[in-house]
C-alpha cells in the first residue's frame, strides 16, 4: 500500500523512462526497508536466543557433562525428572514463592495507585519512594536483605528482641527463609505494579466517573463496576510478567540464601543452574528448563485465552 | 443540607489525612532498608555487633567508604560495568527503535509471524537457554569479554514491544509527506521519527541502563576471570568472601546504587509518563 502510494510522484504528464526506472528502484527499497530495520534484531535474536532455544532442545536428549560427547539417550532425563525429589521440591517453592508474591504485589500495587492517585501532599515523593526498589538491582536488594534478617545481628530481631519475641531464625531454619524472600521480593515488586496501575488510571476518561456519580453509584460501585473493569489489561499484564518473573527469580536467591537452607528455597532455576554449571549434568539441565519453558507458555496461553474470553463477553 | 455538605468535606478531609498517614508510614517502611544500608555502611565498625547499634549511628565514619573501596577493586568493577552498560544502552536503544518503527509502521510479509517470534522471546526464560548460550559465546570466543555480555542481550524483546506501541499513534501522513518529498528512510527516521519518540527513548534508556547495570546471571557465566567482572558480580563475590565486614559490604553495596539512582533522579518523571505513553497499560 505505502509502495502504490509511494509510486503517484509528483510526475506532471507521462513518466519518462528514467523516471519510472527511479521509481521502480525506490519501490524496491522501501519492500526492503522493514526487513533492514529489523535485521540487526532478528540476526541477535536468533543467534542468542532461538538457536539456543532449539539447541537445549537437542541437548536435552543427550547425557553429556560439557567435556566428554554428547550422548544420545532419548527421553531418559525427562523420565528422570519425574523421580527426581529434588526436582519437585523446588517445582513446589516455585509454586509457593509465585502465589505468595504474584497476588499480594499486584494487590497492594493496586491499593497505592489509588492512594497516590490522589491529590496528596508530597505526592511525587511519595511515588519514587515506593518505587524505588525496582531500581535497585536484585544482588544489592539479596545484600540488604540478608543484613536486615541476619539472625544474630539483625535490626529485624534486635528490634523484636526490644518488645520481647524472637529471636526467628529468619535464614537459617527452613520455614522462615522462604518468608524472608517473598517479603524481600514483594519489597522490589510493589513499586512496579503500582506504576504500571498509576499509568492505567490516569488513562481512563473521568466522564465515566461523573456518570457513575449522576447514577448514584458509592464509591465501591464505581471501583467495582468502573475502574476494576478497565483496569484488567493492566492486571493482565501484570500477572503475566509477574509468574514469568517469579518462575524465573534467581539473583535474589542466589545471592540471599543460595537456596538453602537445605534446598528449603531452592527454585527450579536454581536447581537447572547448580545442574548444569555445578554438576555438569548439561543435558539434565537442558530437559529442566525446557520443562520450565513449556510450563511458562502453557501459563500464558491459558491467561491470554482467559482474558481473550473475558473481553468478549464484556 | 448545609450541614450535610460541611460534615461530608470534614470526613473527605479526615479520610484524606488518614490515608496519607498510612502512605508516609508505609514509605517509611519501604524506606528504612535503604536507610539501614547507610546507617551501617558510615557506623563505627564495632558498633555494627554490640547489637546495641541504634538507629542513627553514634558517629558517621565516612573513612569506611574510602576503605572499602582500598581493599576491593571496586573502581574496575565500575569500569566494567560502566563500559558494558554504556556500549548496550547504545547498541539496544537504536536498533530497538528501528525494529519498533518497521513493526508500527511497514506492511510486509511475515510481519505478524516475525513481531509473534519477538514475543515469544519474551516468554523464553533465561535459564532455559543458559547452557547453550553459554556454549554459542564460547564458540564465538567472547568469554570473559565486554561483548560477551553485551550482546546476548542487545535485542531486547520487550523495548521492541514498548516502541511498537509507541509508534503505532505516529501520524502516517507524516511519513508519506516526507517521501514524497523524496526523503530516504533512513532520513525519515532520524529526522522525523526519533525526534517524536523522545519520551520512549528516554524510557528505553532508562530501563537498558537498569537491565544492563543490574545484570548478574549473564555475567555470572560469561566472566570467568576476576578482573572482568561487573559491580554486580564484585558484589556477591565479597558477600560470600567477607560474611562479616557488614560496614564494608553496605559500603560497596550503597556505591553500587549511586549510578542507577542518578538515572532515576534524573529521569524519574519519564517513567508513568512513559509507561502510559507505551501501551503498558
Amino acid at each position: 500500500m505505502a509502495i502504490a502510494e509511494n509510486l503517484r510522484g509528483p510526475a506532471v504528464g507521462r513518466p519518462s523512462a528514467a523516471d519510472a526506472r527511479r521509481y521502480w528502484l525506490q519501490a524496491r527499497r522501501n519492500q526492503l526497508t522493514p526487513y533492514l530495520f529489523i535485521a540487526p534484531n532478528m540476526a541477535l535474536f536468533s543467534v542468542f536466543v532461538f538457536f539456543p532455544l532449539l539447541y537445549a532442545f537437542y541437548i536435552s536428549l543427550r547425557e553429556w557433562s560439557l567435556i566428554d560427547t554428547p550422548r544420545y539417550i532419548g527421553l531418559e532425563n525427562y523420565a528422570r525428572l519425574a523421580h527426581d525429589a529434588l526436582f519437585w521440591q523446588s517445582l513446589s517453592n516455585t509454586a509457593i514463592y509465585s502465589f505468595a508474591t504474584v497476588p499480594m504485589s499486584l494487590a497492594i500495587g493496586l491499593v497505592l495507585a489509588i492512594a497516590l492517585n490522589r491529590d496528596l501532599l508530597g505526592r511525587t515523593l511519595l511515588r519514587s519512594v515506593f518505587f524505588l526498589p525496582v531500581v535497585i538491582s536484585n544482588v544489592a536488594t539479596a545484600v540488604i536483605a540478608a543484613w536486615l534478617f541476619n539472625d544474630n545481628y539483625g535490626v529485624i530481631n534486635t528490634l523484636l528482641q526490644q518488645i520481647g519475641i524472637g529471636p526467628v531464625a529468619w535464614l537459617s531454619s527452613p520455614r522462615w527463609a522462604l518468608f524472608s524472600l517473598i517479603v524481600t521480593s514483594l519489597w522490589v515488586r510493589i513499586g512496579f505494579c503500582m506504576v504500571v496501575y498509576l499509568a492505567a488510571l490516569q488513562s481512563i476518561s473521568p466522564t465515566y466517573y461523573d456518570a457513575a456519580q449522576m447514577d448514584g453509584a458509592s464509591r465501591w460501585q464505581q471501583f467495582r463496576f468502573v475502574t476494576w473493569p478497565l483496569l484488567r489489561p493492566a492486571t493482565f499484564l501484570l500477572l503475566i510478567l509477574g509468574v514469568i518473573h517469579s518462575f524465573q527469580v534467581f539473583d535474589l536467591i542466589y545471592v540471599m540464601t543460595g537456596g538453602g537452607p537445605g534446598f528449603s528455597t531452592t527454585m527450579i532455576v536454581q536447581y537447572i543452574y547448580q545442574a548444569a554449571f555445578v554438576g555438569s549434568e548439561m543435558g539434565y539441565a537442558s530437559a529442566m528448563g525446557m520443562v520450565l519453558f513449556v510450563m511458562i507458555l502453557i501459563f500464558t496461553l491459558l491467561q491470554w485465552r482467559g482474558n481473550r474470553r473475558v473481553e468478549d463477553v464484556a | 443540607m448545609i450541614a450535610g455538605t460541611s460534615r461530608n468535606a470534614l470526613t473527605g478531609r479526615l479520610e484524606t489525612t488518614g490515608i496519607w498517614l498510612l502512605l508516609v508510614a508505609g514509605a517509611g517502611i519501604m524506606f528504612f532498608p535503604v536507610y539501614w544500608m547507610f546507617a551501617t555502611a558510615v557506623r563505627p565498625k564495632d558498633e555494627v555487633f554490640s547489637g546495641a547499634a541504634g538507629l542513627i549511628p553514634s558517629s558517621f565514619v565516612w573513612q569506611n567508604f574510602t576503605d572499602a573501596i582500598g581493599r576491593v577493586p571496586f573502581l574496575s568493577w565500575t569500569m566494567n560495568s560502566l563500559i558494558i552498560t554504556v556500549f548496550a544502552v547504545v547498541i539496544t536503544v537504536t536498533i530497538n527503535l528501528l525494529c519498533g518503527y518497521a513493526f508500527a509502521k511497514f506492511r510486509f510479509a511475515g510481519r505478524d509471524i516475525l513481531f509473534l517470534a519477538v514475543l515469544s522471546a519474551l516468554m523464553i526464560p533465561f535459564q532455559v537457554i543458559i547452557v547453550p548460550l553459554f556454549l554459542v559465546v564460547s564458540e564465538l570466543g567472547l568469554l570473559s569479554d565486554y561483548w560477551g555480555v553485551i550482546l546476548p542481550r542487545a535485542a531486547e524483546a520487550f523495548g521492541i514491544f514498548m516502541v511498537r506501541q509507541f509508534m503505532v499513534s505516529i501520524p502516517d501522513e507524516l511519513l508519506e509527506a516526507a517521501r514524497i518529498d523524496g526523503a530516504s528512510e533512513l532520513k525519515i527516521f532520524f529526522k522525523i521519527v526519533v525526534p517524536l519518540s523522545k519520551p520512549i527513548i528516554a524510557v528505553l534508556v532508562i530501563f537498558t541502563f537498569m537491565w544492563r547495570w543490574n545484570d548478574f546471571a549473564l555475567p555470572l557465566v560469561v566472566m570467568m576471570k576476576h578482573e572482568m567482572y561487573t559491580v554486580q558480580l564484585g558484589l556477591n563475590l565479597l558477600r560470600g568472601q567477607f560474611n562479616t565486614e557488614w560496614t564494608m559490604i553496605m559500603a560497596i553495596a550503597l556505591l553500587s546504587l549511586v549510578p542507577m539512582l542518578i538515572i532515576f533522579t534524573f529521569f524519574q518523571r519519564y517513567f508513568v509518563q512513559g509507561i502510559s505513553g507505551s501501551g503498558l497499560k
